[in-house]
């Protein structure tokens, strides 16, 4: 037996690297999920609110059922759609810029919410509001599809992006002016900004089954971006069915993304962030970046959804306010280190 | 015949990038494609790996109608390193290689021991394990080049299809690129490459396929193949040859245009 330290066992040293970031990011998530829970401005005592959850007895039962588990695990399902949503942009145009808010495809699917809302559909089925997201968020995806298929580069994807989100703001100004009421105004504004606040089971109902469908999806496909990092001739002639491959990719993202839309407004720059912060741990395989990449989103939009409620207690800082401000500097970063390396 | 295609035509809209193709690719040995720039090579090599619709003709794969095998079957009869292969994200060397075994490898499942030692064994023979866990953007040109090399050796198929890959090679790592091919071919692997230098074609093929503007322009061995009047019609250029010290066939040691 050969005792030399083989080379090939650095994979399953990287393996294990791996899983213990992808455990180290589950536990944050769950830290910063418990902690969403218990922060609030009704002072009920920790136990009564984890014993309220389950029994959904009084006052504390109320807080923890209606408001309090909601918003803690919307933020989870959001960030986990978010964040892998990026991950598989990212692999799928192997473009680091790549995001579903750099894209434009956050922005369609908040026109197709705000469309939903204008038109009254909203109002009518509990489904409109998600479904008229996710139709937004995969018109985009499919043009940047094309776009892609055409061999438009890193620089043309996001210039086309800039011009999606660009249209989407417009149209949905336009909804703005013409809306029916202040009230129906207030609620098109508060898409547009994103936040957790006020959200009930019913978001949650619909955000996690089509987040979770998205994210199956892009698992799905996770071996085939592995393969297209070798470029699409190659990766087709290793039995990869490259055209099933970006399909999955753009109903995943427009799945996940569009339910996450839906639920809470554009909330930007997650998908962007999480899987630069995480290659220097996971490495640069499309596929082992999904999972923790979705992990890592819940993370963060938990962690932000505490810090907006730590900041301003009266709830008048808004979710994707904070992501945004984070995010685009950091976006800026990573262009002047892109400008950089070449 | 590994590989036997048959009249095929390939187009590119109007353009017609080959015409009436024939050509055979055998097991045991090197066949190279040559021909200027723009003759159809690469379109000779993905229309065999079905990479590239057929507008006539047929291609048989290992006796097998191309139409007839499954996407994955294909996928470990017949590896393919495109030209100018790159990595578009900066993965681990050994994990570009272990891609060369997705089409062995059920969908979730970690490498088994098989594929372990398919990419250690790949890495070797490219000379290339030394840096098998460091990062493609660390790699030098004609090191990337090799590990890519490696990607495709570690698919274990029977057939290898490689264009144009001695570019950014230095001399010494083009001859060892050489000797991998030939070492396929005895082997009982089939070998096709195409290659841009003539001399390196020359020394080193069994047989060759010359490409002019799509079709057949000259086929065989090298000696007849890379005949002065097939280099002047083809190329435009005649060669300078000169005995080969060693008692092998001349070589071709520079040319001059016509």
């Amino acid at each position: 037996m050969d005792n030399t330290v083989s080379p090939l066992r650095m994979t399953s040293v990287n393996d294990r690297r791996r899983a213990a970031m992808t455990f180290a990011l589950l536990g944050l998530a769950v830290a910063f999920a418990c902690w969403s829970f218990l922060l609030g401005p009704s002072e009920v005592s920790p136990r009564d609110l984890f014993v309220g959850l389950f029994d959904g007895h009084g006052a504390a039962g109320v807080i923890a059922q209606q408001i309090r588990f909601p918003r803690t695990a919307l933020a989870l399902v959001i960030g986990a759609a978010l964040g892998s949503s990026g991950a598989a942009l990212q692999g799928l145009f192997c473009n680091p810029l790549a995001s579903p808010d750099v894209t434009g495809v956050t922005s369609t699917a908040g026109l197709g919410a705000v469309l939903a809302l204008y038109f009254g559909f909203a109002g009518s089925s509990v489904f409109a509001l998600p479904g008229f997201a996710i139709a937004g968020a995969l018109a985009a995806a499919c043009i940047l599809y094309l776009l892609s298929r055409n061999g438009a580069g890193a620089v043309a994807l996001i210039l086309a992006g800039v011009a999606i989100a660009s249209l989407a703001t417009a149209l949905i100004a336009l909804a703005l002016s013409f809306a029916a009421n202040p009230y129906a105004m207030s609620e098109m504004v508060l898409w547009m900004m994103g936040s957790l606040k006020d959200r009930t089971l019913s978001d949650l109902a619909f955000a996690l089954p089509l987040t979770l469908a998205g994210l199956a999806l892009l698992l799905t496909a996770a071996r085939g971006l592995d393969a297209l990092t070798l470029g699409e001739d190659a990766a087709r002639s290793l039995g990869v069915d490259v055209t099933s491959v970006r399909g999955r990719v753009i109903v995943g993202v427009a799945l996940a993304t569009g339910a996450a839309t839906a639920a809470a407004g554009s909330i930007g720059f997650v998908g962007l962030v999480v899987p630069h912060l995480l290659r220097p741990f996971c490495g640069y395989r499309p596929a082992q970046l999904i999972l923790p990449s979705a992990l890592g989103g819940a993370a963060l939009v938990s962690a932000a959804d505490v810090a907006v409620r730590l900041i301003a207690p009266d709830g008048q800082l808004l979710l994707g306010v904070v992501t945004a401000m984070l995010g685009a500097p950091f976006f800026l970063w990573l262009i002047l280190r892109m400008k950089g390396e070449r | 015949m590994s590989v036997a295609v048959d009249k095929v035509s390939v187009r590119y809209g109007a353009r017609a990038a080959l015409s009436e193709v024939s050509a055979r690719f055998s097991a045991g040995a090197v066949t190279g494609i040559i021909g200027p720039n723009g003759a159809g090579k690469t379109t000779l090599l993905r229309a065999v790996l079905g990479l590239q619709p057929l507008a006539e003709g047929s291609i048989r794969i290992l006796n097998k109608e191309l139409a007839q095998w499954p996407r994955d079957g294909l996928a470990r009869a017949a590896a393919y390193l495109p030209q100018g292969g790159e990595a578009k994200w900066p993965m681990l060397v050994e994990e570009v290689v272990m891609l060369g075994r997705l089409p062995h490898r059920p969908r979730f499942a970690s490498p088994s021991a098989a594929d372990l030692g398919a990419v250690r064994e790949a890495l070797e023979r490219c000379d290339a394990s030394q840096f098998a866990h460091r990062r493609m953007d660390e790699l030098s040109a004609g090191e990337r080049a090799r590990v890519l090399f490696a990607r495709a050796l570690a698919t274990g198929a029977p057939i290898l299809l490689a264009d144009e890959p001695a570019a950014f090679l230095d001399p010494a790592h083009q001859l060892r690129l050489m000797e991998l091919l030939r070492e396929e071919a005895r082997r009982g692997g089939t070998v096709a490459v195409t290659l841009h230098d003539l001399p390196l074609a020359a020394r080193h093929c069994d047989e060759l396929v010359v490409l002019q503007q799509g079709r057949s322009a000259a086929e065989g061995d090298p000696a007849q193949a890379l005949s002065d009047q097939a280099l002047a019609e083809v190329f435009g250029v005649a060669a300078l040859r000169v005995p080969d010290p060693q008692g092998g066939r001349d070589i071709v040691a520079s040319f001059r245009r016509i």
